[in-house]
């Protein structure tokens, strides 16, 4: 019995002692999606490598990445990163309004907390400190910019996603984008940014239109499939497409100046690193670094491309 | 029983006793041929038609072997997930570059499709036979497994076939044509002509059709049910093989959503084509019907400018419905 106790009250100072050297410490935790698709894999690939670099530059910080396939698992996934004791949280929500519940847990004892991309309807600083996102509606108008001012009499078919409300923006701004000029879009269709449904719906657009100068398909992914139903058309009328978010192949083709993808939008999965690096900055250099962190929808050409291509990232 | 016994005879019988019921999904794709034509007129144009037939191929192949399954009374959700994972390992295979010779390449890359395809399915078979599951569970598991390992496989990217002398060698199996007649085409034909042979000519295909329509009377009667069961999901992974062999070369790569929601669309497939989901009847070229109905529908709706981008789930659905119902209104009169 003596031998348990003073087994048990050894074990009590290790642990003591542990936590005394956890609070020099700080901790950032990450929750993001699992790899379910091109942009999510990006954004696993870039998270883990911001969160090796940070390690590296900064001793006393310890980065924890996790990966939930679904906003069920995620919420529990951020309890269990809470419970290991994190400084701050960085979290890209695979859905954000059933998430919020979790994210106040962690936000109200005062941990601070960054979300990425996915904004929950109540997006103010009562769920979060900052905010790091990529422009949705630029991305529809600088592609729609684009394609009016290179070819200012096109006639375009879109592609677009999923009918959700960040699809929906992309669309208003490319409209946007193209207000005033004589562009004249044909048609509108759902592809699922999936490259067989992308496919499918550019074959049938080929053989509704005689004529198409543009495609906008505003996604790396679908390109793929637009790409080859156009070659097996053998139809010369497309005079280029514009994707966008900026995968290492497409970058990849406007670095080679390809004619038919002579340029891409970015909506980076690295976002999640910029996230990351502020947070970091916050909670290291106490700089101030609450509030909305929007990137531009830059417009990648074969001049800055470069600046964008990571060859080793799985998208 | 009665059905199959009325099948096996059909070829004797005149005109007026053809089993309506066979003839149905057909009667529904000319109606839907002649609606088609309406809404677009560049819908009935040879172009667009072979486009439509081409592309069906996946689904209706992959739907050749869910009829055996669905005959024999089974159920494989996993096929979606299945096409995936052997075209992911096959293209990884063509790129290991573990053969040289572009042209072997390719025809070791078939072998192993075709081997996997087949372990696949077995794996399926077994566990729904031996291990006593029911088969909607046990395929969910599969299909949760077959996705995940492409997922882990791909990591969560895509995978590209990256030689290109294989790539322009292997390209036209999907691009192809012969006379005229895209590669593609003849593949659904012959796949549906063997599965039709062994369905309605062999002792196996009648086994088939015995265990699903009632498996204890089957079973007394001396029939290896376990076996014949298990052989329906060797003939579902094999044809989920051949669909990927023809998959590979259209787009050149896979991703982790390659195939998704596919078991569902080829069991439409199955069931629009009049084959019965209890088990017990089988008809495999109504089966390639349907697919090409499925197909059909997607094309017309986004041909004609009148159906709003938002609704076009809900109408292919209402198509599919109003397709069944002539079905079984043809059935009643006779």
């Amino acid at each position: 019995m003596r031998k348990r106790l003073i087994g048990a009250a050894a074990i009590a100072m290790v642990a003591l002692m542990s936590v005394a050297q956890a609070q020099d410490k700080k901790t950032i935790g990450v929750s993001i999606p699992a790899a379910d698709h091109g942009w999510t894999a990006g954004v696993v690939f870039h998270a883990e490598r911001v969160a090796k670099k940070l390690m590296e530059e900064h001793p006393g910080l310890n980065v924890i990445v996790k990966t939930s396939p679904d906003a069920a698992s995620q919420a529990n996934a951020v309890q269990d990163l809470e419970t290991q004791g994190i400084d701050a949280l960085v979290i890209l929500p695979s859905d954000p309004d059933p998430l919020v519940n979790a994210i106040k847990e962690v936000k109200d004892k005062g941990k601070f907390v960054a979300l990425v991309d996915r904004a929950p309807s109540n997006n103010d600083n009562s769920v979060r400190d900052l905010y790091v996102a990529g422009n949705n509606p630029a991305l529809g108008e600088v592609a729609g910019k684009y394609i009016a001012e290179k070819t200012p009499e096109a006639e375009v078919v879109i592609i677009r996603g999923l009918p959700i409300p960040i699809d929906q923006q992309r669309q208003d701004g490319f409209d946007k984008g193209i207000a005033g000029s004589k562009v004249k879009v044909l048609d509108r269709q759902f592809g699922n940014w999936n490259r067989d449904d992308a496919f499918k719906v550019m074959q049938d657009y080929l053989t509704k239109y005689p004529k198409i100068d543009v495609v906008w398909c505003q996604d790396d992914d679908m390109a793929v499939g637009v790409l080859q139903a156009i070659e097996q058309a053998k139809r010369t009328d497309i005079q280029y497409v514009v994707a966008g978010a900026g995968s290492k192949d497409m970058i990849k083709k406007v670095m080679d100046g390809d004619k038919m993808i002579p340029v891409d939008v970015l909506y980076p999965p690295a976002m999640v690193g910029t996230a990351m690096e502020l947070t970091a900055a916050g909670l290291i250099d106490q700089v101030p670094v609450s509030g909305n962190y929007i990137l531009d929808a830059t417009l990648i050409t074969p001049e800055n491309a470069k600046n964008f291509y990571f060859p080793d990232s799985p998208f | 029983m009665t059905e199959t016994a009325a099948a096996t005879a059909k070829a004797k019988r005149s005109w007026k006793d053809v089993d309506l019921r066979a003839v149905a999904p057909f009667v529904a794709l000319a109606l839907l041929l002649v609606l088609g034509a309406f809404a677009n007129p560049n819908f009935i144009s040879v172009d667009n038609l072979l486009n439509v037939l081409t592309r069906s191929a996946f689904i209706a192949i992959i739907a050749v072997g869910a009829t055996f399954v669905i005959s024999a009374g089974g159920l494989d959700l996993s096929v979606g997930s299945m096409v995936a994972f052997v075209a992911s390992l096959t293209i990884l295979f063509m790129n290991s570059g573990a053969v040289s010779d572009p042209t072997m390449t390719i025809v070791a890359a078939a072998l192993l499709a075709i081997a996997i395809g087949a372990a696949c399915g077995l794996a399926n078979g077994l566990i729904t036979t031996v291990g006593r599951i029911e088969p909607f569970i046990a395929t969910l598991g599969t299909m949760g497994i077959y996705r995940g390992l492409t997922t882990w496989l791909s990591q969560g990217g895509a995978i590209t076939l990256r030689n290109p002398d294989v790539q322009s060698l292997y390209r036209p199996v999907y691009f192809g044509e012969i006379f005229g007649v895209p590669f593609p085409i003849y593949v659904i034909v012959i796949t549906a002509a063997i599965g039709a042979f062994v369905l309605y000519r062999t002792r196996y295909g009648r086994h088939v059709v015995a265990v699903g329509s009632n498996e204890d009377v089957a079973h007394y009667s001396g029939i290896p049910v376990s076996r014949v069961r298990t052989l329906t999901y060797v003939i579902q992974g094999l044809c989920v093989a051949v669909a990927c062999l023809i998959y590979i070369p259209r787009l050149g790569s896979t991703s982790a959503t390659t195939g998704l929601m596919w078991e569902l669309q080829a069991i439409t497939a199955v069931v629009v084509g009049g084959t019965a989901l209890r088990g017990g009847v089988g008809r495999i070229w109504g089966t390639v019907c349907g697919a090409f109905i499925l197909e059909i529908v997607g094309n017309i709706m986004l041909l004609s400018n009148f159906v709003s981008e938002y609704l076009l789930g809900a109408i292919q659905g209402a198509i599919i419905i109003i397709a069944m119902l002539v079905q079984r209104s043809l059935v009643r009169k006779s």
